[in-house]
């Protein structure tokens, strides 16, 4: 009898040790996967940032440029610059961020709609450089906002699934926002690729 | 329906992969069979030389593959600024380091990747390609080589032809060694048995290939789907499939034995659906305009 009660108290423990690894390890596992995923919301918001930057250093050249052969476009330049500067506010949300980088976008439509009418500024070289430079960066900015999105679904998924979702309750992983498209801009996009290149 | 896809595609590889591996098996199996009676030999024979023959393949490197197909090098965006671009940004939303670009002076449009893991990864593209297709739809076919790189594609197609060449191996192997030793011990084998070895034997070269195109064709369409994931516009991988298609010149330069890596099947051969590398792009088409 000794032996049979000894033998219950040995499995008991076992199960008892085994249900506490498990435990652990899950725990481990989980907060670990929330990290990286954490991690990669904000190497895709850093890879957004970076254009956005490459953008901000890009628009006084196009300006200056556009300046020597369209005076008369003065509103238009200010218009450009004052957009820029709001750019760049630390402050803002990311959401309000995008939205001052929509607005930069529409407004740098005009500026290259501008080579219609001056056609000595069509042919500059620097003009089409610049041109072709903020494209590639428009461009980049569509896709890494893209990537920036589909993170944060698998983030906010990861945070609000079982068992993670307990996880990250006691550790405070907060789920982050989406950024939004207004409708008309994906419009914009996407008709700049099919004319192919502006220049 | 994308995901849903996606999903499907990679229950269907794995069982297909599994399915090859027991068929080598049972070619092996069959083999020692028709021999001596039993099975075992020739399962360790077929392991053994499965094996080191995946990992001779798996180990030799992109810059033969590219050689093969006489591809250049393209090192800096300079030249071809928005198709380096494409491949960056793909590969960005992909979350893979960027691929090796190299172009392959043939006026065919077409396309492949080669890399056996995405830190060895490398997409090719024809002049053709970026000749007749326009920027959104090359990045169409970019979203699809760098599809075929994160998803391991690559490894997998390159275990399937090796995979095949053992067969073939082990199948003439087992023919020859048949007509060498026409010995009388036939007394321990069941003849039914000994049919259905028989046949194995003598069709398996035949069968490992159709399964081989199989897979090939079963990863396209996870290729697309995928592509889609990336860059979210069907519609231009779509326009760039029916260009593609609509050209029956072939790729000069594409070796048969790298047929099955391209975009489209660089060779436009008419073989039946069974043999075909590639699913028929009227099908991937029609799949890609349902997502």
């Amino acid at each position: 009898m000794g032996t049979g009660l000894g033998i219950g108290i040995g499995i008991f423990i076992i199960v008892i040790i085994g249900g506490i690894a498990l435990l652990v390890i899950t725990w481990f596992t989980s907060y670990n996967r929330l990290v990286k995923y954490r991690n990669w919301v904000e190497e895709a918001w850093a890879q957004i940032d970076v254009q956005l930057k490459r953008r901000y250093d890009l628009i006084p050249n196009l300006v200056e440029t556009v300046k020597g052969y369209a005076q008369h476009e003065q509103e238009t330049l200010t218009q450009v610059i004052e957009a820029r500067n709001q750019m760049n506010n630390p402050d803002n949300s990311r959401n309000e961020q995008m939205a001052a980088n929509n607005q930069v976008e529409s407004m740098m439509g005009r500026l290259f709609a501008l080579r219609e009418a001056y056609p000595d500024l069509k042919a500059n070289q620097n003009f089409q450089q610049l041109q072709e430079e903020l494209t590639s960066t428009e461009n980049k900015i569509a896709y890494s906002r893209q990537l920036y999105n589909s993170t944060v679904m698998e983030y906010n998924t990861k945070i609000q699934s079982i068992p993670t979702n307990i996880v990250a309750g006691l550790h405070n992983f907060i789920q982050q926002e989406m950024l939004e498209t207004p409708a008309e801009q994906r419009e914009n996009v996407k008709v700049d690729f099919n004319t192919g290149d502006r220049s | 329906m994308m995901y849903k896809q996606i999903e499907r595609n990679k229950r269907h590889s794995v069982f297909i992969v599994a399915g090859f591996i027991i068929f080598v098996l049972a070619v092996g199996a069959a083999i020692t069979y028709l021999m001596n009676g039993e099975i075992f030999t020739g399962m360790i024979l077929a392991v053994v030389l499965g094996g080191t023959y995946t990992m001779m393949m798996l180990m030799s490197s992109t810059n033969v593959v590219m050689r093969m197909n006489h591809a250049q090098e393209v090192k800096d965006g300079s030249q071809h600024r928005r198709l380096w671009d494409a491949v960056g940004n793909m590969a960005m939303v992909a979350r893979i380091p960027r691929p090796r670009l190299f172009i392959i002076k043939d006026s065919s449009p077409n396309a492949f990747a080669t890399g056996t893991s995405p830190e060895k990864g490398a997409v090719a593209v024809t002049t053709g390609l970026l000749d007749r297709l326009n920027h959104e739809e090359i990045e169409g076919v970019i979203a699809h080589e760098v599809a075929h790189i994160r998803n391991y594609d690559i490894r997998l197609s390159t275990i399937a032809v090796a995979l095949v060449s053992v067969v073939a191996i082990i199948s003439d192997l087992g023919i020859r060694m048949l007509f060498f030793s026409r010995g009388g011990n036939n007394n321990n084998k069941h003849p039914i048995l000994l049919i259905f070895a028989l046949v194995l034997v003598i069709i398996s070269p035949l069968v490992a290939m159709m399964i081989r195109m199989a897979i090939s064709r079963n990863r396209e369409y996870l290729a697309d789907a995928s592509a889609v994931e990336l860059t979210r516009n069907p519609g231009a991988l779509a326009r760039a499939l029916e260009k593609i298609s609509g050209v029956s010149q072939p790729v000069r330069e594409a070796s048969g034995a790298s047929a099955s890596i391209y975009f489209s099947d660089p060779l436009k051969r008419k073989t039946a659906q069974l043999f075909s590398s590639h699913p028929p792009p009227k099908e991937r088409i029609k799949r890609l305009y349902n997502m």
